[in-house]
């Protein structure tokens, strides 16, 4: 991380975009697994709305979570666009089902700004800062604050 | 040429340590696990030093050693025995089954290898 | 790993087997196996425990295992009789060094005078001469404390010459014959001397018989060795510290003026010394040997193991879980693609299904291990729960070779060991009762391994007063876990000690009571996908038994279907499947309904509305009825859509990315590569209890 922070640039960092309807979200590259298609989920029972099902990813059982859901959007209806951003959060892994990924960005951290106080809370906690980009607005999201719900759940 | 030692102890823990010294001194190294397996392995694989226990199941180190002597292709391989007890009472009865030497245990790796060197060209 | 580091690990792990062979050993000893082969491999154990730790410099280990040792040589010997007393000094003794090896690995430390103690009875022991008083610990041990290698000087006259290091040495050394049959070498000596110094070597060849009369496995020759060298007396006489006893050798100053007794000089330096009758080589001397034969083919089988990392085998296991996986979606495409059953593809494909099988069976055979490791645990603990409770306890054990998946046997001790700490603590009377009710003093607390219906099963049985079922219906009662006028049977009420928050010592005693309560160790057990049971005679005594999978790695379900939704039902929890006819299905209550099965009442649970999979529960007649038992035995029939059929699946943990979901055991992949979800058929139950109470019905709860 270092080393590489240190040959693209002062603290400059690489993030892959995408969309949950009208809004643009990104997350670090470095927590990305991989990123796949679409693929039928089984439902989990007794599990909170946001939390779509498992999937088979190569053997091992992953949690696919709904992002707009978790952030009290209008959950995503899957389409053959949907995607699913596989990212590593406190050695768990988990996907993130999007509508679409849009684009891999590179930026400073003085480029992000920390979201407004006028924001709700449930933005607030989930959005680590925002950044424009060629006019549009993209919020970073906050991996390591949309899991600990499930650590509390399963404590 | 590489030098063959055959070592022959009950415990996992000996026959590593002595695999680890002796592979970084540039032996190479066959094991046994008591004196019956180790005259198995001699038969198969040969050796130019043998370093045995004495404690062990099944052929403890003096029947071994007696057996090695009495076996024709073997008969002079030079023979060191692994003691805790460096007692000369102990090393008497070594001696008497027919060992070339001893090495006491807990031992140094260097001190294994300079055994090794005064008994095996 | 460093290497150092990593025999290290290898000696802890040796250091278990050792202490349970040491344990084994006595408590053979104790049960009257007084052969030398049983008390050699005992003191072989304690030898071995010591010489390891003495190569790591754990002093104290090394302290210890020393005076245990010299007691067990004299066992050995036969000079001190194995009386009961001395056994029981010994098994103490070993509980200390498991202590030691302990504290050696982890870093703690021992209970100081519980060691003392013990080094005090070992040495009263073994010189019961001596009054107690003067048994002050002896730690002094033979071998040096520095890692290192000690040439013990055992001819006085090494000692003499510690006088300032001449200049130059004369050494004669006429080899005995038995020299080279010990196989050592005087050329290997002379080289060792060179490296002291400069040599200059005479042979001196006059006691050489002619070549008639030669007999030539014997030495006779004598050589004299001018060295040149700083060095002490000591040292030179070092290079033949193993051949001392097998020639004449003499050491001295060098005079100034050396005369040299024979021309016949041979310098080392040269190309070639005179031939040194060396090695000999004859051909016709004694007749090869034939190494002795391993006894018995299971002694060969130990010497060809080989050592493997876990974690290959792990990674492994995988694998074979992912080709089992990967060979039913292939079987699933073939079917779809509308093959007949007969085309070469399809029959290939069911050779392909059981060599995966085979293959899969044989990997797990591999990571199976004998529940032994964990049974050699439990006499120790009998003996401590034992003294804490004033008990009288014999430990009998069987089955202990039975092999299960190292994944179960890992997670097998804390159970076991909760459900001995029970039997002794609330199972056996104190010999005072157990007198009085005309019993032996001692108890009997048996422990037992066997395989059952492809599962493990472990048995906990005591001869002692069985459960108090009055005692336990009164605090069921008092703790509001049961209605006061609850009719249950004797089964029922033995399994009530399994409920979270029950627990019948009135003064939670210092044994079972550490915070864990059976609900806890039976929770655990479920966890794992076991179950555990009680079953109690009056006066008689108990048993718990617990039932394992033999694997946590696949399970072999039900495939069916629940309002679309594919679930897998363990079939170790199945009893049967029937299509009830109307007339069997009673309503009982707003919501429940009855299945009425061999004139027994069921309760049913729709599975897919107790997991929130539809709204209105499907009618029995309309689906299948899956007849399932639970743990404490009570039964439900659970209602799903249809069922697709039976087949072995690979367990997939829902924990390891998400966490743990109630009424789901775990996750599976199927032939079409979808998730399914493997259903907890307790927990499902439980469920319905629960909604079952907040209806208001009557308690089900026991009954199940």
């Amino acid at each position: 991380m270092t080393e590489l922070t240190s040959i693209v640039g002062a603290n400059r960092r690489e993030l892959i975009s995408f969309c949950i309807g009208e809004q643009e979200f990104c997350v670090d590259i470095m927590a990305v697994r991989e990123i796949r298609g679409w693929t039928p989920f089984t439902p989990l029972p007794q599990t909170p709305g946001y939390i779509r099902g498992v999937i088979n990813l190569r053997g091992a059982v992953l949690p696919v979570m709904d992002l707009a859901a978790r952030m009290g959007l209008p959950p995503v209806q899957p389409s053959a666009r949907s995607v699913i951003i596989v990212v590593t959060v406190s050695e768990r892994l988990i996907g993130l089902l999007v509508d679409a990924v849009s684009d891999i960005l590179s930026i400073t951290d003085e480029s992000i700004q920390p979201p407004p106080d006028v924001a709700c809370d449930r933005v607030r906690s989930f959005v680590r800062g925002l950044f424009t980009i060629e006019g549009r607005m993209i919020s970073q999201i906050a991996l390591d604050r949309i899991l600990p719900e499930i650590e509390q759940i399963a404590a | 040429m590489t030098r063959k030692i055959l070592t022959v102890d009950d415990s996992r823990t000996m026959r590593d340590m002595l695999r680890f010294a002796l592979v970084d001194a540039g032996y190479e190294v066959v094991e046994a696990v008591d004196g019956v397996h180790g005259l198995e392995v001699l038969e198969q694989h040969g050796a130019d030093v043998i370093i045995t226990d004495i404690n062990m199941p099944r052929m403890d180190g003096f029947g071994f050693i007696e057996a090695v002597r009495n076996c024709m292709p073997h008969r002079v391989t030079p023979i060191l025995v692994l003691t805790t007890e460096s007692t000369p009472e102990k090393k008497a009865r070594a001696k008497s089954a027919g060992a070339t030497g001893w090495i006491v245990k807990p031992f140094h790796p260097e001190k294994l290898v300079e055994a090794i060197r005064r008994v095996a060209a | 790993m460093d290497p150092m580091e990593s025999i290290k690990a290898t000696f802890f792990q040796e250091c278990e087997e050792l202490l349970a062979d040491l344990e084994s050993g006595l408590l053979a000893m104790q049960a009257g196996a007084g052969d030398a082969d049983t008390i050699n491999a005992v003191f072989r154990a304690v030898h071995s425990v010591k010489g390891g730790g003495g190569a790591f410099g754990m002093d104290a280990l090394v302290q210890f295992a020393h005076v245990f040792e010299t007691l067990l040589d004299g066992v050995r010997s036969g000079g001190i009789s194995a009386t009961p007393e001395l056994i029981e000094t010994l098994l103490r003794a070993a509980d200390v060094l498991s202590d030691h090896v302990a504290a050696a690995r982890d870093g703690g430390s021992v209970d100081e005078a519980r060691a003392e103690e013990s080094i005090r009875e070992l040495e009263h022991a073994t010189h019961p001469e001596e009054s107690a008083v003067t048994a002050a610990p002896a730690l002094v041990v033979a071998e040096p404390d520095e890692f290192g290698f000690t040439v013990t000087p055992f001819s006085p006259e090494t000692l003499l010459d510690e006088a300032p290091k001449a200049g130059a040495w004369v050494v004669t050394f006429k080899p005995a014959s038995d020299l080279y049959r010990k196989g050592n070498e005087t050329l290997l000596l002379l080289r060792e001397l060179a490296r002291l110094g400069p040599t200059t070597v005479w042979l001196d060849g006059a006691a050489l018989p002619d070549l008639a009369t030669l007999d030539p496995e014997s030495a006779h020759l004598k050589w004299e060795v001018h060295l040149a060298a700083e060095v002490d007396e000591r040292t030179v006489r070092d290079v033949f510290e193993f051949v001392e006893d097998d020639c004449d050798l003499q050491v001295r100053r060098a005079e100034l003026s050396v005369s040299a007794p024979q021309p016949n000089v041979v310098s080392l330096a040269a190309e070639k010394p005179v031939e040194v009758p060396s090695a000999p080589e004859v051909r016709d001397a004694a007749p090869k040997v034939e190494p002795v034969k391993a006894e018995g083919a299971a002694a060969t089988v130990t010497h060809a193991t080989i050592r493997v990392d876990p974690e290959r085998i792990d990674r492994l296991i995988d694998l074979v879980g992912e080709l089992v996986i990967n060979q039913a979606m292939l079987a699933q495409r073939v079917i779809e693609s509308g093959l007949p059953a007969s085309s070469t593809v399809a029959t290939g494909l069911e050779d392909l299904e059981s060599l995966t099988r085979q293959i899969q069976d044989s990997v797990m055979a591999i990571r199976a291990q004998p529940v032994k490791s964990v049974f050699q645990r439990m006499p120790r603990l009998v003996r401590e729960v034992a003294a804490q409770t004033g008990k009288s306890v014999r430990l009998v054990t069987e089955g202990e070779s039975t092999e299960v998946d190292k994944t179960v046997v890992e997670r097998l001790g804390d159970p076991i060991t909760h459900m001995i700490r029970n039997a002794i603590d609330h199972g056996l009377e104190s010999p005072e009762d157990r007198v009085a009710a005309g019993k032996p003093r001692e108890g009997v607390v048996r422990l037992a391994a066997l395989h059952r219906g492809g599962r493990i099963v472990i048995e906990v049985q005591d001869d002692g007063g069985g459960i108090n079922r009055k005692r336990v219906l009164a605090i069921a009662i008092e703790k509001g876990l049961i209605a006061a006028d609850a009719q249950l049977s004797d089964e029922e009420t033995d399994n009530l000690i399994f409920l979270p928050g029950f627990s019948t010592a009135s003064a939670v005693s210092d044994i079972s009571g550490r915070g864990v309560g059976m609900d806890v160790v039976r929770r655990s057990v479920q966890a794992l996908g076991g179950r555990i049971s009680i079953a109690s005679r009056p006066g008689k005594g108990s048993t718990f038994t617990l039932s394992l999978p033999l694997t946590l790695a696949v399970l072999d379900g039900m495939v069916v279907d629940v309002a679309g939704h594919t679930l897998v039902v363990p079939l170790t929890a199945i009893v049967e499947s029937l299509r009830p006819k109307p007339v069997d299905v009673r309503r009982l209550g707003p919501q429940g309904a009855v299945l009425s099965v061999r004139d027994t009442f069921v309760p049913v649970i729709d599975v897919a509305s107790i997991l929130g999979f539809r709204e209105e529960p499907l009618s029995p007649c309309d689906g299948v009825v899956i007849l399932v038992e639970s743990e404490d035995g009570g039964r439900a029939a659970l209602t799903a859509d249809s069922i697709h059929g039976q087949r072995q699946v690979v367990i997939k943990s829902l924990e390891a990315n998400y966490r743990q979901v109630d009424g789901i055991a775990a996750a599976t992949i199927l032939g079409d590569g979808r998730v399914a979800l493997i259903l907890d058929v307790d927990a499902v139950i439980g469920m319905r209890r629960r909604d079952a109470s907040r209806d208001y019905q009557p308690p089900l709860a026991i009954a199940g």
